[in-house]
C-alpha cells in the first residue's frame, strides 16, 4: 500500500480497505491474535471492505481519517483483515481472518480482550449481521491467565474418582423449595449414587430460601451422603448475588461449611468470573459456570459469538466446569459443534478441525482443562451414546431423570450411576456399545430393579429438532 | 453398607474375567497398573498401602493378574483396588480406579456433628472399623 503519507492523512472519510486494514497479502505472527469473524455485508457494500471496517472498528479506526494516528506506531497497532473467503453454500455471507498485534491488548483480561473484538463493531450500519466464529490465542497471550482453578485432573484427584464421567443433577423444581425441602433432594440424590448435585442458575436468595439456609442444609445432606456412601461428594452452591462483596461472602461461608465446589453464572461478567476464579484456586475450590444466556448470542449463525469462542475465554477466564451440551438432550446442540467445544475445553491443544468447526490450531501452553457439564434433558437410557460422543471427562446431569423417577430421588440416582458404570466396564471389555448399549442397559437392569423402572418410563424419549448453530463444513463423499 | 468409591461399585463384584478385561484395556493404552490396600476405607485416604512399585514394565494381563490375586490373597479383609496410572504429559495421574475385594462385613462410617454459632454444624465422618488398631478392624 505504497501511498504518499500527506494524501492518507487528509482530513475527510476514505475506504478502510485504503486506510490500511485489508492488507491481503499479511503473514500472521506466531504472537498474533486472530479472529475469524462471518460477516454479511450490506448491499454494495464489498467483502474486502466490511472485512477492512471489521478491522477496523475492533482496533484502531474511526468513521473518518485522525492525524493523530501520526503520534503512534498506526502501522503495528492496526488490526489487518488478511482473508476473505465465502462461506460455503451462504450466499452473502464470508469469512473474514483478522489479525491483531498482542500489544493491543492488557495481559490476563478477559474484559479487555472482548471490548476490542466484540466492542462498538457488532453495530456497524455497513454489515447486516455479523458473527465471531473463532481465535487463536497466541501462547504468549495464553500464558497471561491462570486459567481453570483445579482443572481436571486434579478435580478427580480430590474427589478420587477416576475411569468415568461423574453424575450430578441439578435440584427440581428450580425455584420454590424451602432450604429444608431443597437439601433433602440433594441428600437422595447424592445418597443414591450422584457425584454432585447442581443450585439452578436462578437460585440465589429468595423469599422462599435465603442462601445461608440452603448453604447450611445443603451442606447437612452432603455430609451425611458421604458418611453413607464413603464416597466424596458435592453440591455446587451458586454463590451468584448482585456485587462481588456479596459473592465473596457466600463463598467464604461456602468455604467454612467444608464445599469443595462453588457455582457462578456467567451473566455476573467476565471480570467478575475471573475474580471468582483467583478466589478458587487460593481457596482450593472447584468453580462450577452455569452459561446463563449464552444462547442470547451464541445460537443464531449469522450474527453473536459462537460457543467455542466462549469455550476459550471461559478457560482462559479459569472455570473448572462449564455447560457445553449434550448432543442427544433438550436443548441446542449439533453433534461436531458440541465435540469441537469439548475439545477446545479438555485438550492439551487443539489442531484445526474443520468438520467440528475448530478453525485454527490453539495451544494452550499447559493451561488445564475445563471440565465439560452435559444437561438438559438426558436420561439413563441414552447412556451409549453419552459415553460415545462425549468420552470420560465430562459431568453428566440428570436433572429430571433423577428426581422424576418413579420409585423416588435415591433410585433415579441409582439407576444412573449403574447405567453409568455398566457401560463404561462393556466399553473396556472392547464391547460395540453404539449398537449393543440398549442390550448392555437391559442387561444392568436384571440386577437392578430402579434402572428398569428407569428404562421403562424414559427408554423411548429422544429430543429430534434441527440445530440452529450447524457448521459450514460438511465433510461430502468425493467421487473415485 | 457397601462402600461405592471406584469405578464399579455398583455393579455386582467383577469375576475374574472381568477384571482380566479391564487390565488388558489398561495394558492396551499403556498405561501402569498397581494394586492397593487398605483396612481404612474413609472418603479421605488418599494413600492406601502399596502392594509393590506400579507394574511399568509388565504388559501381560495374566502377571498383573497373579498380583492381584496374591493381594487379594494376603489381605483378604482388606479392601483392595487396582489402579491405572497414566504418566504422559498434562495427565500424570491415575485414569481408572476400581475396588476388587472388600471385607465381608463393611460396618460404614458415623458422621459426628459439632455445633456452632449460627446453626453450623462441624461434621467428622469416622469409620467404625478404625476404633480398632490397623490389622484387627474386619474379620
Amino acid at each position: 500500500m505504497p501511498q504518499d503519507l500527506a494524501e492518507r492523512y487528509r482530513a475527510g472519510v476514505m475506504k478502510y480497505a485504503q486506510m490500511g486494514y485489508w492488507q491481503p497479502d499479511y503473514q500472521p505472527k506466531d504472537t498474533d491474535v486472530l479472529a475469524l469473524f462471518r460477516i454479511t455485508p450490506q448491499e454494495g457494500v464489498d467483502p474486502e471492505e466490511a472485512a477492512a471496517a471489521v478491522a477496523g472498528e475492533s482496533s484502531t479506526a474511526t468513521w473518518t481519517v485522525v492525524w493523530t494516528d501520526r503520534l503512534t506506531a498506526c502501522d503495528m497497532y492496526r488490526a489487518k483483515a488478511y482473508r476473505v473467503d465465502p462461506v460455503p453454500g451462504s450466499p452473502g455471507q464470508y469469512f473474514a481472518y483478522i489479525a491483531y498485534d498482542l500489544d493491543l491488548f492488557e495481559p490476563g483480561s478477559i474484559s479487555n480482550l472482548t471490548a476490542s473484538i466484540i466492542g462498538n463493531v457488532f453495530g456497524f450500519k455497513p454489515l447486516k449481521a455479523l458473527r465471531l466464529e473463532d481465535m487463536r490465542l497466541p501462547v504468549a497471550y495464553v500464558k497471561t491467565f491462570q486459567g481453570p482453578a483445579t482443572g481436571i485432573v486434579v478435580e478427580r484427584e480430590r474427589l478420587d474418582k477416576f475411569g468415568r464421567p461423574l453424575l450430578g443433577a441439578t435440584v427440581k423444581p428450580k425455584l420454590g423449595l424451602s432450604g429444608k425441602s431443597y437439601g433433602r433432594v440433594v441428600y437422595e440424590a447424592l445418597k443414591g449414587g450422584l457425584d454432585f448435585t447442581k443450585d439452578d442458575e436462578n437460585i440465589n436468595s429468595q423469599p422462599f430460601m435465603h442462601w445461608r439456609d440452603r448453604f447450611l442444609y445443603c451442606m447437612e445432606a452432603v455430609n451425611r451422603a458421604q458418611a453413607a456412601t464413603g464416597e466424596v461428594k458435592g453440591t455446587y452452591l451458586n454463590v451468584t448475588a448482585a456485587t462481588m462483596e456479596d459473592m465473596y461472602e457466600r463463598a467464604e461461608l461456602a468455604k467454612e461449611l467444608g464445599s469443595v465446589v462453588v457455582m457462578i453464572d456467567l451473566v455476573i461478567g467476565y471480570t467478575a468470573i475471573q475474580s471468582m476464579a483467583k478466589w478458587a484456586r487460593r481457596n482450593d475450590m472447584i468453580l462450577h459456570l452455569h452459561r446463563a444466556g449464552h444462547s442470547t448470542y451464541t445460537r443464531q449463525k449469522s450474527h453473536g459469538v459462537s460457543f467455542r469462542v466462549i469455550s476459550k475465554w471461559m478457560r482462559l477466564a479459569g472455570v473448572d466446569h462449564i455447560h457445553a451440551g449434550t448432543i442427544v438432550g433438550k436443548l441446542e446442540g449439533d453433534p461436531n459443534s458440541v465435540q469441537g467445544f469439548y475439545d477446545i475445553l479438555r485438550e492439551p491443544n487443539n489442531p484445526q478441525n474443520l468438520q467440528r468447526g475448530v478453525f485454527f490450531d490453539q495451544p494452550w501452553g499447559g493451561l488445564r482443562g475445563v471440565l465439560p457439564v452435559a444437561s438438559g434433558g438426558i436420561h439413563a437410557g441414552q447412556m451409549h451414546q453419552l459415553l460415545t460422543y462425549l468420552g470420560d471427562d465430562v459431568v453428566l446431569q440428570f436433572g429430571g431423570g433423577t428426581i422424576g423417577h418413579p420409585m423416588g430421588i435415591q433410585a433415579g440416582a441409582t439407576a444412573n450411576r449403574v447405567a453409568l458404570e455398566a457401560m463404561v466396564l462393556a466399553r473396556n471389555e472392547g464391547r460395540d456399545i453404539w449398537n449393543e448399549g440398549p442390550a448392555i442397559l437391559a442387561n444392568a437392569a436384571k440386577t437392578c430393579a430402579p434402572l428398569k423402572a428407569a428404562l421403562d418410563t424414559w427408554g423411548e424419549v429422544t429430543f429430534d429438532y434441527a440445530s440452529t448453530d450447524t457448521l459450514d463444513y460438511v465433510p461430502t463423499a468425493t467421487p473415485a | 453398607m457397601r462402600i461405592t468409591q471406584g469405578a464399579f461399585s455398583f455393579l455386582p463384584d467383577l469375576t475374574d474375567a472381568q477384571i482380566r478385561a479391564q487390565v488388558e484395556y489398561c495394558l492396551g493404552k499403556g498405561w501402569a497398573v498397581s494394586v492397593e490396600y487398605t483396612d481404612d476405607p474413609h472418603p479421605r485416604n488418599t494413600y492406601w498401602e502399596m502392594y509393590g512399585n506400579p507394574m511399568f514394565d509388565l504388559k501381560d494381563a495374566a502377571g498383573v493378574m497373579a498380583e492381584i490375586n496374591a493381594c487379594r490373597k494376603t489381605f483378604a479383609g482388606h479392601y483392595v483396588k487396582v489402579n491405572a496410572f497414566d504418566s504422559t504429559h498434562g495427565w500424570e495421574s491415575l485414569r481408572l480406579s476400581f475396588i476388587v475385594n472388600r471385607p465381608k462385613v463393611e460396618p460404614g462410617f458415623e458422621l459426628r456433628r459439632e455445633e456452632g454459632a449460627g446453626r453450623q454444624q462441624r461434621y467428622t465422618t469416622r469409620s467404625y472399623a478404625t476404633a480398632k488398631p490397623e490389622g484387627e478392624r474386619y474379620a
